[in-house]
């Protein structure tokens, strides 16, 4: 099969037919996978195709859900729970954080919970504090949970048949700002997820701009804009969060020697520090000729009203957003000249 | 106590009642021997772990069992190793009545790399698939939609193997209890749920806790069928959990369980009276007639089925199998430092 051109959702679409098609032992498990309300068109008529047992809309339950997804993936069984927004999985961090991702080391590796949680992020449109959050560094912050968030359609769709096939739990998190994104892609390869790990998207030779999900696609933007102003943009990707390879990173900030990091969550201990104390451990304070920064949301609640939104999120997603990372690079680069 | 708290319970949490023999006369002697051998099985091993305690060699936090013995014994009697148990911070007592090896719970016990979970978990973390014992964890509640899932992968198997989730009473005041009943109930899920009722949660009595003291309404309120029993009668539990498992092999749905029963040593560590501001003395003297132990062996005996001198002899041989256990795990090896970071993920196995 040659490369055509798919969406993001059209790309975890095509991850669950081939999931659903070839693995009789995988599942889908969530709210809303019924309705066209809750996961876009990302999960479109999966029911109807594979039976209403195989994708299982489910309670308001979002602990015992999860929990029985973790559960029978004990039993041979590869269940995807989806959270269609990430904020009501706060309510199955239990089952998250102190049971799937701690099963295999206090059992001392005799078990896996090959369980894949599938967590929506949802924001802008005024949907406010509880329907916005992005909390991979939360989850990233735990050892024995994979987290992945995959920025093109390409990972959208091969990161969620890896996270699937991996026997250990993953957190694969899609955000719904990337749905309409369009790539090239081929057919589906089965990769080994703890093989993956940042990779360069773009190379540039002038500063380093690392994102993940969503904040990938405006490093993306800005280098394009960043080229008009003679500046070369090299980006990383960093596909999966958890654990963090930092040394591609590190690779491509001792070429450039400047780096900005990206990030859609909050700042305080959030994955853009991480992503500067991995490279600035690796590398000599030589290596900079600028001082590493990182451009994140504010620390506070995603707010309502259309206005402060722009503000939160740094211009209006996909028109102006790139901007602020774009001034990012500009004082970056004068600072070191 | 407060005085508007219902006693649904009624006699079964009165420490005077159920005191006699038990009723043996449908039993089989082969099986009351096999129960009455596991429940001393367990009684030693606890008394043998809270000594370890004792003596400072076993560090980490133990619960011990002793008192709870029949629900376990009773509730494996009905299963088999196809079946999924998952247990608690208390549940020493359903790893070893599944067949669970004495040697890898003692090992497990010490931290040793010979236990159970290759000395990664301790007491409260056992691990025994191979009998059908499928995890224990101390956070209250948590393992109960692990089994649901163990009953949707059963379920969706169609080999008509079953689930069960051991939980005390404080677990009831865990809302993930409550959710696991209504997907139980909605999904006609094999699960047993078996609520060791023994009135305590750590230190706070039932009766401070909630408005009523028997668990099982709430499976009246999600449709589950129940049964309230005397946890403490061996035969009683075996009847009533193989009559549930049964009918759940056959696709019936969820059945919930509550044994009432009492705790013989605190919450935690090997004493008595080891909970702060705990006045149980009086009822625990009481209660220590309701000896699921005793109370079998006295039946056993009264019915012509045991000898006294065939008790003495098989009291010993469980003394002796559990001495050489700890004897075991005391020269077992601790787990490699490698085993720190190596079974964080797959793909990796003990050398």
């Amino acid at each position: 099969m040659s490369a055509n051109t798919t969406t993001y959702s059209a790309g975890i679409l095509e991850a669950f037919h081939y999931l659903l098609s070839n693995y009789p032992e995988v599942f889908a498990f969530g709210q809303g996978l019924w309705s066209p309300w809750y996961v876009g068109d990302t999960m479109k008529d999966l029911d109807v195709v594979y039976g209403k047992d195989r994708v299982m809309d489910s309670p308001v339950s979002e602990l015992a859900c999860t929990g029985a997804a973790v559960g029978a993936s004990l039993f041979g069984y590869r269940p995807i729970v989806i959270h269609p927004r990430m904020d009501f999985m706060i309510l199955a961090t239990d089952q998250i954080v102190n049971q799937a991702a701690k099963w295999s080391h206090m059992f001392g590796g005799q078990v896996h919970p090959g369980v894949t949680i599938r967590a929506i992020v949802n924001r802008g449109g005024e949907q406010g504090a509880q329907h916005s959050q992005a909390l991979h560094a939360w989850y990233a912050h735990i050892p024995g949970l994979r987290v992945v968030m995959p920025a093109t359609a390409a990972d959208a769709r091969d990161l969620l048949v890896a996270s699937v096939l991996c026997d250990d739990p993953v957190l694969y998190i899609d955000d719904r700002w990337l749905y309409s994104q369009q790539d090239e892609i081929g057919p589906v390869r089965e990769l080994d997820l703890s093989q993956e790990g940042p990779q360069v998207l773009r190379q540039g030779s002038d500063v380093t701009l690392v994102g993940s999900s969503y904040s990938t696609l405006r490093c993306s933007r800005a280098a394009e804009e960043l080229e008009s102003h003679g500046i070369s943009a090299e980006i990383v990707d960093l596909r999966v969060v958890n654990p963090l390879k930092h040394e591609q990173v590190a690779e491509s900030v001792r070429k450039t020697g400047r780096l900005l990091a990206v990030d859609g969550g909050w700042q305080t201990c959030g994955l853009a520090g991480e992503v500067l104390a991995g490279c600035v451990e690796r590398l000599s304070p030589k290596s900079f000729k600028s001082r590493p920064t990182r451009l994140t949301l504010p620390d506070a609640p995603a707010p309502t009203s259309k206005y402060l939104e722009i503000d939160y999120y740094g211009g209006v997603p996909g028109e102006t957003d790139h901007l602020p990372v774009v001034e990012a690079v500009r004082r970056l680069v004068a600072a070191g000249d | 106590m407060t005085a508007s708290v219902s006693n649904a319970l009624g006699t079964l949490s009165d420490a005077s009642s159920y005191t006699g023999p038990l009723d043996i006369a449908d039993s089989s002697p082969a099986l009351l021997h096999s129960q009455l051998r596991m429940m001393l099985l367990i009684r030693y091993c606890e008394e043998a772990i809270g000594t370890l305690v004792e003596q400072r060699l076993a560090l980490c936090p133990c619960h011990l069992g002793i008192g709870q013995e029949a629900i376990a014994v009773g509730v494996a009697a009905a299963l088999t190793s196809d079946d999924r148990v998952f247990g608690t911070h208390r549940s020493h007592t359903q790893f070893l009545a599944m067949g669970g090896s004495v040697r890898e719970l003692m090992a497990e016990v010490l931290g040793k790399a010979d236990g159970c979970s290759k000395g990664m978990g301790g007491s409260m973390h056992l691990y025994d698939p191979a009998h059908g014992f499928h995890g224990s964890v101390p956070i209250v509640g948590a393992t109960v939609p692990l089994a649901v899932g163990a009953a949707l992968a059963a379920q969706k198997d169609k080999r008509g193997a079953c689930a069960a989730a051991f939980f005390g009473d404080g677990a009831a005041e865990e809302g993930v209890v409550h959710e696991c009943l209504n997907l139980c109930a909605v999904y006609k899920l094999p699960l047993l749920f078996v609520c060791e009722n023994n009135l305590f949660s750590s230190h706070l009595h039932i009766d401070l806790r909630q408005p009523s003291n028997s668990i099982a309404r709430y499976a009246d309120a999600h449709c589950v069928p129940n049964a309230v029993i005397d946890g403490n009668d061996v035969v009683n539990v075996n009847r009533v959990a193989s009559e549930a498992v049964a009918a759940m092999r056959q696709g019936s749905g969820p059945f919930f369980l509550e044994a009432v029963t009492y705790r013989w040593r605190g919450h935690v560590g090997h004493r008595e009276d080891t909970d702060v501001g705990v006045q149980r003395k009086d009822d625990l003297v009481k209660w220590k007639d309701r000896d699921p132990v005793g109370r079998l062996a006295a039946a056993m005996k009264s019915g012509g089925w045991l000898a006294d001198e065939d008790y003495e002899t098989m009291k010993s041989g469980v003394r002796t199998e559990v001495s050489d256990a700890v004897e075991y795990a005391m020269q077992a090896p601790y787990p490699a430092a490698e085993q720190l970071l190596g079974p964080v993920y797959s793909g990796w196995s003990a050398a």
